[in-house]
């Protein structure tokens, strides 16, 4: 755990290129992540954020290959350079653990109520860790213990002594005593209380200088985001329609979506209620071209008949969005393309 | 106590109980021992007045879910009262209605639940579902029924009616299906909706939506909220008042604005720093209080947010258990404390389990036992703990920590709003009297 070397800071982490998710289902198939690029730098923590169902879940499952059967990915994926989605299972499962982590939702679920903590950090350590000494696995465990605030008396306590905010905390030292490069958290906090919550995004915070890991964190709370990350992406329909620099995109959104979910959003400095219309659509039949269009109130003819490309922003961030595009001179639109695009009244019927 | 009927109010909690029995192992029950009770609401009082939403905040155990059911009459009362004033007159009492009664009291008290996918019956149409309170009362059938539910649907706004009468929750999104869950709470024309965190399992985009509806059918229907949740934000916009519940009681009670203006007690401070805050401009440095809510069933001495409140004094009730956490915390935080040694010391910190204002350490050498506490003092001069302890002694070959009478604070009148902490309203010397009448006999 030495300081790291700025070389090393540049590091890229994951690498994922024209990167897709799909699975079958009935009635055809889900295209739940597509085309999806993006990179995470080593000490890097990346908020996920959109509405449900949109594939923030099946993008951090992707990344670490746990998708369930039927389910497929192509483009291209790096990690540390190597290609995952060349790779067989059993080298996948060998990454897994040591070099990818996850942290869940539920943390009771994922302890086994028969073993005592000391037990879970043994077994951990030594299934990923051949060979490993019984007083490093202690030195280890203790320390991953400490750095979550969970007292070394804990030790040999059972899942059921602890509190739910100190089990989340007890799932990331798990994770994290394996010292794994890059750890996908998905909604680690949505089952904690308000206080509890804060404790743990600050531990999520301060992760980079302990452990040095890459952090995809996946939430549908924006002000966790806000205090807890360095860039955010948010996806919609299955594609990252912007992504850049925490700060700058919560200040200037470039993408009517990112602005509109900004605005939905209820926090302490709400003074009245905004949301955004409809539903995010069915993944099967996805709205053509930008699959915003239908509910941006932003639309322009050309939303509905070609794809917008995901452009470099002079704020830093990336953005696919017409409008922006246009804005920022990038792209040049005749009168017919940026009409105001007339759009079908949205019934309540539609709405979420 | 005979009072005037208030217009204005529609009801009334006066040092409402609910305490729950825990059953312990098969031995305690044999020897009738250890049967430990939990105070989900411990003395609460509290009005709700006709046309208002009043907030009801707080962590999980906190009791606010409890306060939300005794006001249907589905959490027993263990205590004290809880009166309901109907437009129509009258006054009933809540903890004593039975049977046809409490029934007929559901046609004015109604709940929304936090669910919308558990409290929909999965195998009932939404017809069925949203019109099943008018077949349960008795109160429509036929035609009728199916008038009222086309008409509840279409207020909640899911329209064209047709489309949904005959789905089932399945076929809805979460949003939607939280819709039929308010359409069934209000087609009995209630006065009252508890609503139990409404929003919190919607999605962001969809909470606002949710929340214009029910602000809607306030105004159109002259509803009273009585809105539990753990979302100051939302409840922020939403309340009238706000209520803030930590561990059974009331902490702090007031209009929405003073309340979030100048928050009082520090556990209502605390709740307003941990929100996050997605705008960057506004975001504030945290400063958390340690700890999570305490076991309801052995809540700590004194005041019950004492071990996690960073301004406490040394009257706010300081015991043993505080004691054992100061010294693990020690262990977590100063990488330089010798772990190993200084457990080896002290001894077994399991005998600190009870709430007890003396604390025996288990060290057998009480002067290495002194030193280290010494050390763990000097760590962290500023600790708020050690301006609570008494006298350090050594009695009967161990050291025992004496710790100051602690005061359980009363809700007092301080500003506009009633707060409850040593620091309001109080004589500013934290005179050593008992300041609520406690559960003697408990």
């Amino acid at each position: 755990m030495s300081p790291r070397a700025d070389d090393q800071a540049e590091e890229v982490v994951i690498e994922a290129e024209d990167l897709r998710v799909w699975y079958g289902t009935e009635r055809g198939p889900v295209r739940a992540v597509d085309e999806v690029d993006f990179t995470l730098r080593r000490g890097e923590i990346l908020g996920l954020v959109g509405e449900s169902g949109c594939g923030k879940s099946t993008l951090g499952r992707g990344l670490l290959g746990l998708l369930p059967e039927g389910a497929a990915r192509d483009g291209a994926l790096r990690f540390l350079g190597t290609d995952m989605l060349t790779l067989s299972r059993r080298e996948q499962n060998r990454l897994r653990g040591r070099e990818l982590g996850m942290i869940f939702q539920e943390p009771l679920t994922r302890l086994n109520p028969l073993m005592r903590i000391s037990e879970h950090f043994a077994e951990t350590l030594r299934v990923h860790e051949k060979g490993i000494s019984k007083d490093e696995v202690k030195r280890r465990s203790l320390q991953a213990l400490r750095v979550m605030g969970i007292p070394p008396t804990r030790f040999r306590a059972y899942p059921h002594e602890f509190s739910g905010g100190m089990r989340q905390r007890l799932m990331i030292a798990l994770t994290l005593v394996l010292r794994p490069s890059f750890v996908v958290a998905d909604e680690p906090t949505t089952a904690l209380d308000v206080l509890v919550e804060a404790q743990i995004i600050r531990i999520l915070h301060d992760l980079r200088d302990t452990f040095d890991t890459s952090l995809l964190l996946i939430t549908h709370n924006l002000g966790i985001v806000a205090e807890a990350c360095d860039r955010v992406a948010v996806m919609y329909a299955g594609k990252i329609v912007e992504i850049g620099p925490a700060a700058e995109v919560f200040r200037h959104p470039q993408h009517p979506y990112t602005r509109e979910l900004l605005r939905s959003t209820i926090s302490l400095s709400t003074t009245g209620l905004n949301f955004i219309e409809g539903a995010p659509p069915d993944l099967t039949t996805p709205p053509p071209a930008c699959r915003f269009h239908p509910r941006c109130p932003d639309a322009m003819s050309v939303c509905a008949t070609r794809e917008p490309p995901a452009l470099d922003l002079p704020g830093g961030s990336r953005a696919a969005c017409w409008a922006a595009a246009a804005r920022h001179d990038l792209v040049t639109l005749d009168a017919e393309e940026s009409a105001p695009l007339e759009r079908e009244e949205l019934s309540v019927a539609d709405e979420a | 106590m005979p009072t005037k009927p208030d217009p204005g109010l529609v009801a009334e909690a006066r040092d409402l109980s609910v305490h729950f029995q825990l059953q312990g192992g098969a031995l305690s029950r044999l020897l009738g021992i250890g049967a430990r009770r939990v105070k989900a609401v411990d003395g609460v009082d509290v009005q709700l007045r006709r046309g208002e939403v009043l907030g009801v905040v707080g962590e999980s155990g906190s009791g606010k879910t409890t306060l939300g059911r005794a006001l249907l009459g589905l959490a027993p009362a263990t205590g004290g009262t809880l009166t309901y004033h109907p437009t129509s007159g009258g006054t009933q009492e809540i903890t004593r209605l039975k049977g046809a009664e409490l029934r007929r009291l559901r046609t004015d008290v109604q709940m929304v639940f936090q669910d919308p996918s558990a409290a929909l019956n999965p195998s009932m149409t939404i017809e069925e579902g949203v019109g099943h309170p008018l077949v349960i009362h008795g109160i429509a059938s036929g035609e009728d029924l199916h008038q009222r539910v086309v008409a509840a649907l279409e207020r909640v706004g899911l329209a064209p009616v047709e489309r949904f009468l005959s789905k089932y929750p399945s076929d809805l999104s979460g949003g939607q299906k939280q819709r039929a869950v308010i359409a069934r709470a209000i087609i009995l024309e209630p006065e009252v909706l508890v609503a139990d965190e409404p929003v919190s399992m919607l999605d962001m985009s969809v909470r606002a939506k949710i929340l214009q509806l029910m602000l809607d059918l306030k105004n159109d229907l002259g509803l009273t909220y009585l809105y539990i949740t753990h979302d100051l934000a939302s409840a922020k916009y939403f309340c009238d008042r706000v209520a803030i519940m930590y561990l059974g009681r009331i902490v702090e009670i007031g209009p929405t604005e003073e309340i979030f203006a100048h928050p009082r007690h520090p556990y209502t401070q605390a709740l307003l720093k941990a929100i996050p805050e997605p705008d960057p401009d506004r975001m504030v440095p945290r400063d958390l209080p340690r700890g999570e809510i305490p076991d309801a069933a052995e809540p700590p001495l004194g005041c019950s947010f004492h071990p996690r409140c960073p301004v406490a004094t040394p009257v706010c009730g300081w015991e043993q258990r505080d004691l054992k956490a100061l010294l693990e915390e020690h262990w977590v935080r100063d990488e330089t404390a010798d772990y190993e040694a200084e457990r080896a010391t002290v001894g077994d910190l399991d005998g600190l389990d009870r709430p007890r204002t003396t604390a025996r350490l288990a060290g057998k050498d009480p002067a290495a036992v002194r030193a280290v506490l010494d050390s763990v003092r000097a760590a962290d001069p500023e600790e708020p703990l050690w301006g609570g302890v008494r006298a350090v002694e050594e009695r009967h070959g161990h050291l025992e920590v004496d710790f100051v009478d602690g005061v359980d604070p009363p809700l007092r009148a301080s500003h506009g709003v009633e707060v409850a902490c040593v620091h309001y309203g109080a004589d500013p010397e934290w005179p050593a009297e008992p300041g609520e009448p406690g559960e003697p006999g408990s």
